[in-house]
């Protein structure tokens, strides 16, 4: 066990009437998948560095229902969106930071026709946010020189247009941010969208995530650099895959970050 | 001016009133099949539709983006068709009034500079069209391989057309250097050429010039009548379905407000389920959630399916179609369109869509094909007109999930966990704080 982290629930700052400045969305990767769960952590040490008051929802965070809708269920999808609306106007909630892009997308977009307003920021913006605000400051001196690739995350760069903020954070990291062939708007999928991350995949001649993770391999980077759970995980088994697990790390930014500060 | 309002004027106006008619026909055809599809809001933030209109479709800004080698021919042929057009006028205005070269007159040297520009812009359609060819059938290059019997045929007999109305636009020109006592020592291009016709009586000379005059304008007129059967539909849809693009966030899928409604009612702790359906609920025809045929689409999704020149640039970003899997979003849009022509001929017949045992999905679009597509939204990327693909593959989904409960077992298995305990894999929803003290 590592050291205790103070993570406040909505419940709890709602009994002594307090609302944080923003609601940290853990998403379902966040809280159980073992990988996953070191980026919440890493991004619950740089919002404590920084000052920043808020709140999970705990147990009473539910599945935004972003993979059942990606699938076609619809019901499954509405039943989710309107009892986690309820949960959050519930809690008077304002702003949303979450370290997926899947959840980050479906509050920004999908929430809003059925009564769920809020601020939403990915984790990278609102980092970037942060620094730029002086409340949290970075040195990059364990990454300088270093070669990071950033692979764009459907959900956050194409989806919804948000290309600059990670590279910014990876260029305050005093890194060599090195392009793939395909990147931004043109860049492709890890394989994990549309709910693929939960089936196997149709019959074809290769994997995309070992598609995708050639194609990172041919910047020579140091680093892979990730900004979603999901396209984590397809890119660590890629870098299995082609056996480099061990010497080539697949990080997401709020680790790239906690860990410049020693987090 | 001089006017020799005769025979010939009088065959023009019945080939031009033919080809008008019969253009207006299947243009309307396709109107109509466009309009049996579902409603759709797309006309909100005009003035954001008009930039994007004027950006993407005029401005070709999507197709030089990343194919530059074929962006920039095409760019060459797209301006060839736009400005050659001002001498189509012309020769539409010559041909109805029995005049011949009406323009020049009036515009003198400006005249003669806009002909000798647009001589060199039917050398450079030209040499495009040959790179085009050159491209799709010597160096078959990736992205056309899948295009097989009436695409493939389809897409060359484009180029050639092209090729045949642009060289007869010069050797029109090369005859009337040689006419005598026309003012004409033939332009820019057309003067190299004029030797090709040196030393034939005035006579021939005039019957080729005649010849090459009616050969391009008929020929127009037939290319205009062959778009409502081609990929090349897309000079004129390009323009309104830019126009009705989807302007949310791409990664936004719609909310069905048929399910809106329905879990409304399951939460709501007044609601009377036995309450009888609301005055004017009940006429309503229920329609199934999803698509599962063409007429369950929306209007745009099938204005997508006319407007698709059949290029590719989806199909080659798809990470699914690059990795082997069947998928390819061209091909859902090619038969999307192939679906609504066989039901727009059922129309034709029966005056109403009448079931033929048909439908989109499984006798085109394979189930294997829908469950391939991440949603990464490449396709709608690449699209230089802004077609989306994936909403089409979504709404399939929803049909099969929705209707037929047909999902792909692994995704049973993850719906059933976010229904019983609110994540996609099965961990109790107790649990899920447990990472802040492990």
């Amino acid at each position: 066990m590592e050291e205790q982290l103070v993570v406040p629930t909505m419940a709890e700052l709602a009994a002594s009437d307090k609302l944080p400045e923003v609601l940290f969305w853990v998403g379902c990767a966040g809280s159980f998948d073992d990988r996953a769960k070191k980026i919440t952590k890493a991004f619950v040490k740089i919002l404590h560095k920084s000052g920043v008051e808020f709140g999970v929802l705990g147990t009473e965070e539910s599945c935004t229902g972003d993979p059942a809708k990606r699938a076609g269920n619809e019901f499954v999808f509405m039943m989710q969106a309107m009892q986690n609306i309820e949960v959050l106007n519930a809690y008077e909630v304002k702003k949303i930071v979450t370290t997926c892009p899947h959840c980050f997308n479906t509050l920004a977009n999908e929430y809003p026709e059925l009564g769920g307003k809020y601020e939403v920021l990915h984790h990278s913006q609102f980092i970037n946010q942060l620094l730029k605000d002086g409340r949290l400051t970075i040195e990059g001196g364990q990454y300088k020189g270093k070669k990071i690739t950033f692979h764009d995350p459907c959900y956050l760069g194409r989806a919804n247009g948000v290309y600059e903020a990670p590279r910014e954070l990876i260029q305050k990291l005093d890194a060599e941010l090195v392009e793939m062939r395909r990147c931004k708007s043109n860049a492709l999928c890890c394989g994990a969208g549309g709910a693929q991350m939960f089936k196997e995949p149709e019959a074809g001649n290769k994997d995309i995530n070992i598609e995708r993770t050639e194609e990172a391999l041919e910047t020579k980077p140091d680093i892979i650099a990730a900004g979603c759970p999901f396209c984590n995980t397809m890119m660590t088994d890629g870098v299995k895959n082609s056996a480099r697990e061990g010497d080539l790390p697949v990080l997401d930014l709020a680790e790239l970050i906690a860990s410049a500060e020693d987090l | 001016m001089e006017l020799h309002f005769g025979i010939q004027n009088i065959l023009f106006l019945v080939a031009l009133g033919l080809a008008a008619y019969f253009f207006a026909k299947n243009f309307g055809k396709v109107w109509r099949n466009i309009n049996l599809g579902k409603p759709v809001v797309r006309n909100d933030r005009p003035n954001e539709r008009w930039a994007l209109m004027t950006r993407v479709a005029l401005g070709q800004s999507k197709m030089v983006k990343r194919k530059v080698i074929a962006g920039f021919f095409h760019v060459i042929v797209y301006a060839g068709f736009l400005l050659i057009n001002i001498e189509v006028a012309e020769i539409l205005l010559d041909g109805i009034l029995g005049s011949h070269r009406m323009f020049r007159p009036f515009l003198g040297p400006v005249y003669d500079a806009a002909i000798h520009f647009f001589e060199i812009l039917a050398v450079m359609v030209i040499i495009a069209c040959l790179v085009f060819l050159w491209r799709r059938n010597v160096q078959k290059v990736d992205r056309f391989k899948e295009l097989k019997g009436w695409a493939k045929r389809d897409g060359n007999n484009i180029l050639y057309i092209e090729l045949v109305l642009m060289t007869a636009l010069l050797l029109l020109g090369a005859a009337e250097a040689n006419i005598e006592g026309n003012g004409v020592d033939g332009w820019i291009v057309s003067s190299q050429l004029a030797p090709i016709f040196s030393g034939m009586d005035q006579g021939t000379l005039h019957a080729i010039e005649r010849f090459a005059w009616w050969f391009h304008i008929l020929g127009i007129l037939a290319f205009l009548n062959y778009l409502p059967y081609s990929k090349h539909f897309h000079i004129i849809m390009a323009f309104p379905n830019v126009w009705h693009s989807k302007l949310e966030p791409a990664g936004q899928f719609t909310n069905m407000e048929s399910v809106k409604k329905e879990v409304e009612l399951m939460m709501d702790p007044n609601a009377d389920p036995f309450a009888a359906p609301a005055e004017g609920d009940a006429t309503e025809e229920p329609s199934r959630f999803g698509a599962k045929d063409v007429l369950d689409l929306h209007r745009v999704q099938l204005m997508n399916a006319y407007s698709c020149t059949e290029c590719g640039r989806c199909t080659s970003s798809c990470p699914a179609n690059q990795t082997g899997k069947k998928l390819s979003p061209r091909k859902i849009m090619m038969d999307t369109r192939d679906r609504l022509e066989e039901v727009s001929a059922i129309v034709d017949a029966k005056g109403k869509f009448e079931e033929d045992g048909k439908s989109l999905l499984d006798d085109y679009i394979s189930r294997e094909e829908i469950w391939a597509c991440t949603t990464c939204n490449a396709c709608a990327e690449a699209c230089p007109v802004n077609i989306d693909p994936m909403s089409i593959i979504v709404e399939m989904r929803r049909y099969l999930v929705m209707e037929e409960s047909a999902a792909n077992p692994a995704l049973n298995t993850m719906m059933t966990n976010i229904e019983n305990n609110a994540a996609p894999w099965a961990y109790a929803q107790a649990d899920r704080a447990n990472w802040i003290n492990e």
